[in-house]
């Protein structure tokens, strides 16, 4: 990093534990059916168990064949068939078609299904429902946390986000409880708990029972504070494009469970390749946190040492060889390998985005959080539509202007919109009135068009009245509003200074300098101040739910005080991930970031579609 | 203390001892007379019922409970049919069986509890005799009928009747019998006449006692010890055979010369036991049997019955009670008279020391020398445990205290486990409580949680209290245990109101850890009484706890509420499951309306298993706008366009109850669509039906449709700008040049030129593009050079328009093989920032 790190940076608790833990479980259930059997996994767990289990420790554990589910009639063989799942009506309804087709056909086998991470009693009434309770087994794997890397914990639940802020389904709520519960029997005693949200808080009282109801060790902990937010407390961060290296990569290649499996155009081969993306690989590891315009820079110089150290092989004496054959070459060959692959990937990504359209995506992005030609953003996203550039982008782009502008003005909602449903369908109709339910998409309400009726307001009476009632009329906003939010946490630096991408001054250099990302600028604020006193406003734009509360007293001031574990429910972003890493090695904190889910903006919005029920 | 051996009687090598427990409290009129007697064992309560037989309805016999020390716990008139036999379960509930074979079983208290019948049959033959036996299965009971068979029920807890083989010549009541647990197996020994058999579930096989003498006789007594393992056989000559249960090995036989049959006869043993021996009582004599052939006598004043115990034996009268047992080793090593034990020296040491006498460090050094004072010390410790008497007990302890101060590092738990064993013991001797435990008694059996138990089961809530809080126990499973039993108590409490008794369990309980609300509450709407379990359950700070108990209650709006206060979404979708099977449909969704959380979870559940149920639920809401979403979403599952296009219908009435204009006319436009759609397909087999207007339109003009795709630019009021870029690309994709120079003509293009230019680059015609450069507006001139390659005209135009910018964007592009131009563009720039 172009930046060095405080000397004096905690080191993070070691989170392989929590995969030592699911192993050892996973085992124990598998044991529990014991010969050989069949195991049906749910295609979206394929992943996340293939980090904690692999194929050869299932076998050794008498798992005969290993299948997706499919939701089709199945094929196997075997007189034992198990089945790992999520807590899926659906899913739990296809393995019923499973055992009654097997009934009819007069065929016994056993069936055990194991949840991840836990049962739903809506799955058993299921069961119930359809008559196969009494023919299967149930059983729970806790398996709650995967940790991606050495500061990133996923739940892999991206279905958290929509459940439980669309549809307002609270079933997950315990879920991120019980995970957070885990972390704290494990790491803690957690200190301090702030948080921001409704689901944060409910999670947060959720977890307390939890922890009262169980016993409590005195413990030296290791994770000292905690932080829970929920992602509708900042749609904006999300929503814009990524710049920063790995959110990149995510952006256009898709990490999946900490794994981006890279195409024929990267690998210049006609195969693609898989790899994982995570500290381990040093490469990586530099470049991941780097605005992308640093990334070739960085890449080309890392080519030249890599060469001189090629290079030390040339009057080397027979010995030295040898040394060097044997202690070096084989990290330099690797070294060598990673790097071309990401020289590669740079280049790809370069042709996709150094293009005229994407600058201009990207200064039309700027406008909007700056609220700068706010007209020629809307000609850019029109076009963008009618051009049929890309269904998801639009959208974003649609969702971005409605968030920074608090809602369109109806003439533009209603043009805007049905300029989209003929670009992309009438079946947009549901995701819209989706949007609309989260706020994602809205129209500006009378009361609610405030730079509207401010610089009305404005012209005709003088400026300390004028300040008076915006005041008065930001309380009658409902939904946060991104401007008053933007001046009062300052989060859109002026632009008329040049910012320098290679030397970051702060967190906003993930955004090309244009913008410091909401949730991570009030998680700098709220530990800088040890609570929300002096944001007051800022929680009251938000709307509200913040706690903070502490807990457990730090017996010293220990490392484990400044390392903080900061949990998104709904997802997080890798961009969000720069920032906090950033912002811990300016202060001295280290974060680790559990989230729901990893996410971006296409994720966040294909989880709102609604067009293929 | 001095006379700490006054009362030690020698038997063979060991000693035995009878020291007094209590003076029982009770006053009985007529002694233990004519009266069934049944005490448990470990100072279990003693049941007592006074002529049982007696069957004049007028004078009822009275059935009596009392503590160990004879403090009346309760006594009812019996109103039940005559009973044969008193029990007592593991329990500690009161076992009687009837004449008829009908066991009634109470509690402590005498409230009835339940009752089971020995089967059938003894209906008709009655029960000649019963024996209530415990084995670690439970508590048994065994009966032998008028027509001399045996049954069994080896744990009443789990009845199963075991009826056991006739026995060969048996006619009416067998001389004696006993319960043998052996082998993980029930059975029963059975002495008729002259022979002896074991009864097992299948067979009866005679026995016969190794080495008991042929002159011997029948056997008229017998008695096996606690463990089951040793068995003692009284003949009708007197003679006293001992042995193992199993019959392989005789211990001894002894002469008692006593020809009468005893009244009782148990086992006096203790574990590790030197001298285990047998009592014999009769009337007015109690016979100690060694098998060393040594007896003890003891003269007997009054009636008296005899309670078998794990180390002794217990001797109740009507006036007072006594342990007999042997003394233990190490209290005989101490006490013994002339002992030079090194636990007997740091005694008398201690005592010299006590009164200052300098012979104390003589005793001191004696065992110093001998190196023994930690043993001296264990000793003491461990003797002190063994004493019944507190003086005794404390001058043992101080002694060892003393001793200790000499000693390093020497660990003192077990002074202190000792040291608190004691009080604790000593405190439920107490005679007002009446548990006679030993030292031997309390760990080997009765654990500290049973004994715990057993104080709250006899209602001696603070004294439980005290022993948890000084045992340090943790308040899960001591205080709050306690606690929870003394609230489920007191809620059935009939004489105080509703109020007072919630306000005494919250004063008392708080909110000590580990006790449940719910579970109070639970016991109160047992009893009857609803109000109160409500306002317990107010109390109760985890909600989900109290969910099912409102259930139960029928309150199940509030038990919805709750529970979704819970944050448990099992819980709550477990209630809502029970409402809509309880509720009808209306009423069932007015409480989801209140509920928005239960009704989110409803409405996902509904989405995915009923969706009928989700309409009929917004429907009931009148939510249109959901109505609406709602037939869009199933338009899409009909695979027939008219069922869509009514579907879509629906829609659009519900949008417009909604006033949703915007909606409702978006889906009137897709039904216009997809009517225009089908009617392409029908006419031209299209292939267009569900795609969007846009994919419509591109379809029209890829496939040549162009006026098809005009009306749908002019019906759906296509914006310009889009219908443009979609010709120009389209045209341009098939080549169609002199189409597009045409449509390029037919008005001002409302997206300019340059996209002309841009798109005929992009389908490789230079020649086409450059068509369209001259049109372009003058901002955008010089990117349109570019576009299609023309340097020098783009050096041109930068330079007629001054701009710096983009002479620079000119420049990048040239080559070093463009000198000349570079030189232009360059001069050109000097001049335009001059200015």
């Amino acid at each position: 990093m172009a930046h060095s790190a405080r000397r004096d940076s905690p080191e993070l608790p070691d989170l392989s534990l929590l995969k030592r833990l699911a192993r050892d479980q996973l085992i124990y259930l598998l044991e529990q059916l014991p010969g050989k059997k069949d195991l049906f996994i749910e295609s979206d767990l394929m992943s996340p168990l293939d980090r904690i289990a692999n194929v050869s420790t299932l076998k050794q554990h008498e798992v005969d064949k290993l299948y997706k589910v499919e939701h089709k009639p199945i094929v196997s063989i075997s007189d034992q068939i198990c089945f790992l799942i999520r807590p899926r009506i659906q899913t739990v309804k296809w393995i019923c078609d499973v055992v009654n087709a097997d009934k009819a056909a007069g065929k016994f086998r056993r069936y055990k299904i194991i949840f991840t991470p836990q049962k739903f009693y809506a799955c058993e009434a299921v069961l119930e429902e359809q008559g196969v309770f009494g023919d299967v087994t149930t059983d729970e794997w806790a398996f709650y946390l995967l940790p991606l890397d050495e500061d990133i914990i996923s739940l892999e639940l991206p279905e958290f986000f929509r459940d439980n802020f669309l549809a307002g389904d609270q079933r997950w709520v315990r879920t991120a409880a019980s995970a957070l519960h885990l972390l704290h029997s494990l790491f803690g005693p957690f200190s301090k708990v702030y948080g921001i949200g409704r689901c944060s808080k409910m999670t947060y009282e959720s977890w307390r029972e939890q922890v009262e109801q169980g016993e409590q060790k005195a413990r030296h902990a290791e994770i000292g504070n905690v932080f829970l937010i929920d992602r509708d407390v900042d749609f904006i961060t999300p929503l814009c494009s990524q710049v920063v290296y790995e959110g990149l990569v995510d952006d256009i290649f898709r990490i999946k469970c900490g794994c981006v499996e890279f195409g024929p155009e990267v690998t210049s081969s006609d195969k693609s390749l898989k790899v994982m993306l995570n500290s381990q690989d040093k490469v990586f590891n530099e470049i991941r946190n780097e605005h992308f315009s640093n990334v070739f820079g960085f890449l080309s110089q890392k080519a030249r040492n890599l060469q001189t150290a090629y290079d030390k092989r040339r009057g080397m004496d027979i010995q030295q060889m040898k040394t060097f054959v044997s202690e070096e070459l084989k990290g330099l060959k690797q070294e060598h390998r990673l790097l071309s692959l990401h020289i590669s990937a740079s280049e790809s990504i370069m042709k996709k985005k150094t293009k005229q359209d994407f600058q201009e995506l990207l200064k039309t992005e700027h406008c909007l959080l700056e609220g700068f030609e706010i007209r020629e953003c809307i000609s850019f996203i029109e076009e963008h539509i009618n051009r049929q550039v890309s269904m998801i982008e639009s959208l974003r782009l649609l969702c971005l202007l409605s968030v920074t502008e608090n809602g369109l003005l109806p003439k533009d909602f209603k043009s805007l919109k049905a300029q989209y449903l003929q670009s992309y369908g009438a079946d947009h109709l549901l995701t819209f009135s989706n949007l609309r339910q989260l706020g994602l998409l809205v129209e500006q309400q009378p009361g609610e068009t405030l730079t509207v009726m401010e610089s009305k307001v404005g012209k005709l009476v003088n400026d300390r009245t004028a300040g008076k009632l915006t005041d008065a009329f930001s309380s009658l906003a409902k939904k946060s509003h991104f401007r008053a939010l933007s001046r009062k946490l300052n989060l859109v630096p002026k632009s008329d200074e040049e910012y320098d991408l290679r030397v970051p001054r702060d967190m906003a250099y993930i955004f090309s300098g244009a913008y410091v990302p909401l949730s991570c600028k009030i998680i700098e604020q709220v530990l800088e101040r040890d609570g929300w006193t002096g944001l007051e406003e800022v929680t009251r734009l938000i709307n509200g739910h913040e706690f903070a509360v502490t807990g457990a007293d730090p017996k010293s001031k220990s490392d484990a005080q400044r390392i903080i574990l900061v949990m998104f429910l709904g997802g997080c972003t890798f961009s969000e991930v720069s920032a906090l890493r950033f912002l811990g090695k300016e202060k001295g904190y280290k974060f680790i970031v559990v989230t729901t889910a990893i996410t971006n903006s296409s994720r966040l919005l294909e989880a709102l579609l609604d067009n293929n029920v | 203390m001095a006379f700490i051996t006054a009362n030690w009687n020698p038997l063979g090598d060991a000693f035995y001892r009878k020291t007094e427990l209590y003076e029982m409290f009770w006053s009985l009129r007529d002694g233990l007379r004519d009266s069934l007697i049944a005490a448990a064992p470990y100072g279990g309560p003693i049941a007592l019922l006074r002529e049982p037989l007696r069957r004049s309805p007028s004078t009822r016999p009275q059935l009596e409970i009392y503590s160990a020390s004879g403090v009346s716990i309760t006594s009812f008139p019996w109103k039940s049919g005559p009973v044969v036999y008193l029990g007592w379960s593991v329990n500690d509930e009161l076992l009687c069986v009837q004449e008829d074979g009908t066991v009634l079983i109470y509690d402590l208290f005498g409230s009835f509890k339940r009752h089971f019948s020995m089967g059938q049959e003894v209906v008709q033959s009655q029960v000649l005799e019963a024996k209530v036996f415990h084995s670690p299965y439970g508590t048994g009971v065994a009966i032998v009928t008028g027509s001399s068979r045996f049954t069994l029920a080896t744990n009443i807890e789990d009845l199963k009747l075991r009826r056991l083989p006739e026995v060969p010549g048996l006619q009416g009541r067998p001389s004696c019998w006993a319960v043998l647990t052996q082998d993980r197996q029930t059975k029963v020994l059975v002495s008729s006449g002259p022979e002896l058999y074991v009864l097992d579930n299948t067979s009866c096989t005679a026995v016969y006692p190794p080495g008991l003498s042929p002159q011997a006789g029948s056997i008229v007594h017998m008695s096996v010890s606690f463990s089951y393992k040793y068995l003692a056989l009284f003949t009708e000559t007197g003679r006293l055979w001992t042995g193992l249960s199993n019959l392989q090995e005789r211990l001894s036989e002894v002469d008692t010369k006593q020809a009468a049959t005893p009244r009782q006869m148990v086992w006096c043993r203790r574990p590790r036991s030197q001298q285990p021996s047998v009592v014999l009582m009769w009337d007015r004599l109690l016979l100690v049997v060694g098998s060393c052939n040594d007896t003890i006598q003891f003269p007997l004043e009054d009636q008296s019955v005899l309670v078998g115990e794990l180390d002794g034996v217990r001797i109740i009268s009507s006036s007072s009670q006594e342990l007999l047992q042997e003394v233990p080793l190490v209290c005989q090593d101490i006490f013994k008279i002339a002992s030079m034990a090194p636990g007997a020296l740091l005694l008398e040491a201690h005592r010299e020391y006590e009164k200052s006498s300098q012979k104390a460090d003589e005793y001191l050094r004696e065992i110093k020398e001998q190196n023994v004072l930690g043993d001296a010390v264990r000793q003491c410790v461990e003797a002190a445990a063994h004493e019944y008497d507190p003086d005794t007990q404390k001058a043992l302890m101080r002694a060892a205290s003393f001793g200790k101060c000499f000693l390093t590092e020497f660990s003192p738990d077990q002074f202190v486990t000792t040291c608190r064993e004691l009080r604790v013991l000593n405190a439920v001797r107490e005679s007002s409580v009446g548990m006679p435990l030993t030292h031997t008694q309390y760990p080997a059996l009765m654990t500290l949680q049973v004994l715990i138990d057993r104080l709250v089961y006899r209602q001696f809530y603070p004294l439980a209290i005290e022993v948890c809080r000084y045992l340090k126990i943790p308040d899960y499973q001591g205080v709050s245990r306690v606690l929870k039993h003394w609230a489920s108590c007191k809620v059935q409490q009939k004489d105080l109101t509703d109020e007072a008794i919630a306000r005494a369990v919250c004063a008392k309980v708080g909110d000590s850890p580990g006790v449940s609300y719910s579970d109070i509450a639970a016991k109160a709407y047992e009893c009857g009484r609803p109000e109160l379990a409500i306002k317990l359950l107010d109390f109760e700070a985890r909600s989900g706890q109290q969910v099912p108990l409102l259930l139960k209650m029928k309150r199940s709006q509030l038990a919805l509420s709750k529970a979704v206060e819970s944050g448990d979404t099992d819980l709550v979708y477990t209630v809502v499951t029970y409402l809509k099977n309880e509720m009808n449909r209306g009423d069932f969704f007015m409480t989801l309306r209140n509920q928005p959380v239960a009704l989110s979870l409803y409405r996902q559940f509904c989405k995915l298993q009923e969706p009928q149920t989700l309409k009929d639920l917004y429907n009931q809401d009148d939510d249109h706008q959901e109505l609406g979403n709602f037939y869009v979403t199933s338009s899409y599952r009909d695979k027939r366009l008219e069922g869509r296009l009514a579907q879509l219908q629906s829609a659009v009435d519900e949008y417009n109850k909604a006033k949703n204009d915007f909606a409702a006319k978006a889906t009137e436009e897709e039904m216009r669509l997809l009517r225009f759609q089908r009617k392409l397909d029908d006419e031209k087999g299209a292939g267009l039906l569900g795609l969007s207007l846009q994919a419509t339109m591109e379809a029209l003009m890829s496939l040549g449709l162009h006026k098809q795709a005009e009306q749908l630019y002019r019906d759906f009021r296509v914006p310009d700008k889009r219908y443009w870029w979609l010709k120009l690309k389209s045209l341009a994709e098939k080549e169609q040049w002199e189409e597009l120079e045409k449509f390029s003509k037919s008005k001002k293009s409302p997206i300019g030129y340059l996209a002309f230019v841009e798109v005929c680059m992009k389908n490789n015609n230079r020649h086409e593009a450059k068509k369209y450069v001259s049109k372009v507006t003058p901002e955008q001139k010089v990117k349109a050079h570019l576009a299609v390659g023309d340097l020098e005209g783009a050096a041109d135009a930068a330079i007629e328009r001054k701009n710096e910018a983009e002479m620079g964007a000119v420049l990048s592009r040239c080559s070093a093989s463009d000198r000349l131009l570079m030189d232009k563009l360059n001069r050109a720039r000097v001049t335009a920032a001059k200015k």
